[in-house]
């Protein structure tokens, strides 16, 4: 070893060796800490990820939507209210006005990706005998899918939707006792249409016993007809380049078509201060973890420097300067943070991998993906490292200071 | 090098501890020595004399309150603490009583060491001088050993390898046989006598054994801080 190292480092290494105990001992502790956060770290962004994913597939980052309806108070003449108590009107599905031009000038907006108009209602779905309250979403699959990942959950048929197609829900082909090929007939809650028969092309399964009985997907068109506002659409539904552009966009778009724009960051918001709440806990755990860390990694050195004062001494007598005691034991506290942040981060990645095998969701599928961020490693070795040679600095000092004379007298 | 005539030369050198305080007390009252190239010189004295207090002045360990000290012909006056340390770790060479050694270390490391702090980087020559050493002090076989298994006397002699590694003009040994028994002590006084015979390096040597001092060149002894003796002789041998 000593053919290739300078001093400093072919010193710091025999020390090292010398007391392994100790070496052992510290690079334990430190792989315990380093190993915990980075699992702790990787599962909460795991899991935040998984759920921004569903989130994000399953809806619309911005939803616009006609204004809400006010009810006006009745004046009967200047300043005299008709009567003070305002009820709410009932909000039935309506149009957005000049839906056309809207979704065109918002499919110009920069960081816009996809804009799919959508027309929703309620209804009921009859076979025989079985009927089941539903609603309808009329779209256009060419955009809409993309938005809406429903083509990656179809379980049966495929994905479509001509003017007499339906799509419906695993349970909802349950209740209704339906296979793909047969017909439904679907009556609009609205509209008093006439009843419109529908053959069942696809049988999705959107991971929730609610959404799959209730929610069905038609055509645009046949939307219109059932809702009873041909020609309308009920809301434009809108993917963006950056999700997390989504709030600013929608607050932007609102005032200047007069609609109601909701981000899913605006609809999701008890998710978003989870996630603050969780990020806060995990950078203290972080802090007390590399605090605890450094404190061992100091105390150890500590310890060293008195045990090792005589011969530290004898290297001074021998033409040791000052700065090279000095760095024997930096590089000490550097490689003890260093060696148990790669182990550690060998244990969180094991760790992690082991909770990704045990930990499923109910229907098999994985809680989280089994992330490993190179970065976060590469960030935690870094800081470890360097949070090893300042907590080497107090006992290197005390060393670099030892009289030499006093060292070796003992 | 041109070496200057003299490898030590020490002239009223006191030392006071605890100086400015009540507790102030001198040690050393005022010493003049000089030491000639290739002498082999033994300090004697009482215990509390001020011999390992000397010893510290001259190998640039400690400073001296007052007076003056060359090394080899150089004035240490008024040097800096890295200058020190540089002329210590080039010139001088020391021999302490027991654990001497770094323990971490086989014996061809610690034998090294005075190369390694000054180049810092290893190089083949270094290693090929530190075996050459043990050679020299009989310990060719232990040189890959870690050095807490070598016995005290073996100690002392990879101890002595390592105080010759820079070929210093001055080794200082204080009671380098101290811990040792008779047989072990007489080899490694032995071997001091012939690496002087060998490089006339200079030797100065703190012993309390008077069977080895009457073996020395030159015995000065120090009294409460003064020498009282200083004289010449002829050794058998
Ligand atoms: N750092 C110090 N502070 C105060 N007094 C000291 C210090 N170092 C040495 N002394 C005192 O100086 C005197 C000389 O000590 P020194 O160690 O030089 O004696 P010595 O001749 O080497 O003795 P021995 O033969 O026992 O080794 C002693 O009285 C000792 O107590
Ligand atoms: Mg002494």
């Amino acid at each position: 070893m000593i053919r290739w190292l300078p001093f400093d480092w072919f010193t710091a290494m025999r020390f090292m060796r010398d007391g392994w105990v100790q070496t052992i001992f510290i690079l334990v502790g430190v792989s315990l800490g380093v190993g915990v956060t980075i699992f702790m770290s990787e599962m909460l962004s795991g899991v935040q990820a998984n759920f921004l994913h569903r989130v994000l597939t399953a809806q619309a980052m911005i939803v616009v939507l006609p204004p809400d309806e006010l009810a006006v108070a009745l004046h009967t003449a200047p300043g005299v209210v008709e009567d003070a108590v305002l009820q709410r009107p009932n909000q039935r599905p309506r149009s957005i006005d000049q839906w056309q031009n809207i979704r065109g000038q918002i499919e110009a907006t920069p960081g816009v990706s996809v804009v799919a108009p959508i027309i929703t209602g309620p209804g009921l779905a009859v076979r025989g005998n079985a009927s089941a309250s539903i609603s309808v979403i009329g779209s256009d699959p060419a955009d809409y899918f993309r938005i809406v990942r429903v083509p990656d959950y179809i379980v049966h048929g495929q994905l479509r939707l001509r003017a007499d197609d339906i799509l419906i829900g695993v349970d909802l082909a349950q209740q209704l006792g339906v296979a793909v090929a047969d017909k439904i007939t679907v009556v609009a809650g609205t509209g008093g249409r006439a009843p419109r028969p529908l053959t069942v092309t696809g049988i999705f399964d959107l991971g929730s016993k609610g959404v799959n009985l209730r929610t069905t997907f038609v055509a645009l068109r046949t939307g219109q007809s059932l809702v009873g506002l041909p020609g309308g659409v009920t809301s434009l539904e809108i993917a963006l380049a950056d999700p997390f552009a989504a709030e600013a966009t929608a607050q932007l778009l609102a005032p200047r078509y007069g609609v109601r724009a909701d981000s899913w960051i605006f609809t999701n918001k008890q998710f978003f201060i989870a996630v603050q709440a969780q990020n806060l806990s995990s950078l203290l755990i972080r802090i007390s973890v590399g605090l605890s860390a450094a404190f061992g990694v100091a105390s150890v050195l500590v310890v060293s420097v008195v045990q090792r004062a005589r011969e530290i001494g004898i290297l001074r007598a021998m033409g040791g300067r000052r700065g090279q005691i000095l760095r024997v034991f930096l590089i000490q506290g550097g490689i003890m943070e260093f060696g148990g942040a790669v182990l550690g981060s060998a244990l969180g990645a094991g760790i992690l991998l082991a909770w990704n095998r045990l930990a499923r969701q109910p229907d098999g599928s994985e809680m989280f993906p089994f992330l490993l961020d190179p970065w976060l490693v590469v960030g935690t070795v870094a800081v470890a490292t360097l949070v090893g040679v300042l907590a080497g600095m107090a006992p290197a000092m005390q060393a670099a200071r030892l009289d030499p004379a006093v060292a070796i007298r003992g | 090098m041109a070496e200057a005539p003299e490898a030590l030369r020490l002239s009223g050198i006191r030392k006071s501890f605890s100086a400015g305080t009540p507790r102030e007390v001198e040690v050393l009252h005022g010493i003049d020595l000089v030491l000639q190239h290739g002498e082999f010189c033994a300090l004697i004295g009482p215990s509390g004399s001020g011999k390992s207090t000397l010893l510290n002045i001259i190998g640039l360990l400690d400073r001296p309150s007052a007076g003056a000290l060359f090394i080899g012909g150089e004035a240490t006056a008024g040097l800096a603490d890295t200058a020190l340390t540089t002329l210590r770790g080039r010139r001088i060479g020391f021999v302490f009583q027991a654990h001497n050694l770094i323990g971490a270390f086989t014996a061809a490391e610690n034998v090294m060491m005075p190369r390694l702090l000054e180049r810092n980087w290893p190089d083949a020559a270094m290693r090929a001088e530190a075996e050459a050493l043990l050679e020299k002090v009989g310990l060719s076989r232990w040189r890959d050993t870690r050095v807490n298994n070598l016995s005290g006397g073996q100690a002392q002699r990879v101890a002595i390898a390592r105080a010759l590694a820079m070929n210093p003009v001055l080794v200082l040994a204080d009671e380098p046989t101290g811990n040792l028994d008779t047989a072990a002590a007489d080899g490694v006084f032995a071997l001091l006598r012939e690496i002087n015979a060998q490089n006339s390096t200079t030797f100065l040597i703190v012993t309390h054994d008077v069977r080895l001092s009457a073996l020395c060149d030159r015995v000065v002894e120090l009294v409460d801080g003064r020498i009282s003796t200083d004289k010449r002789q002829l050794h058998p041998g």
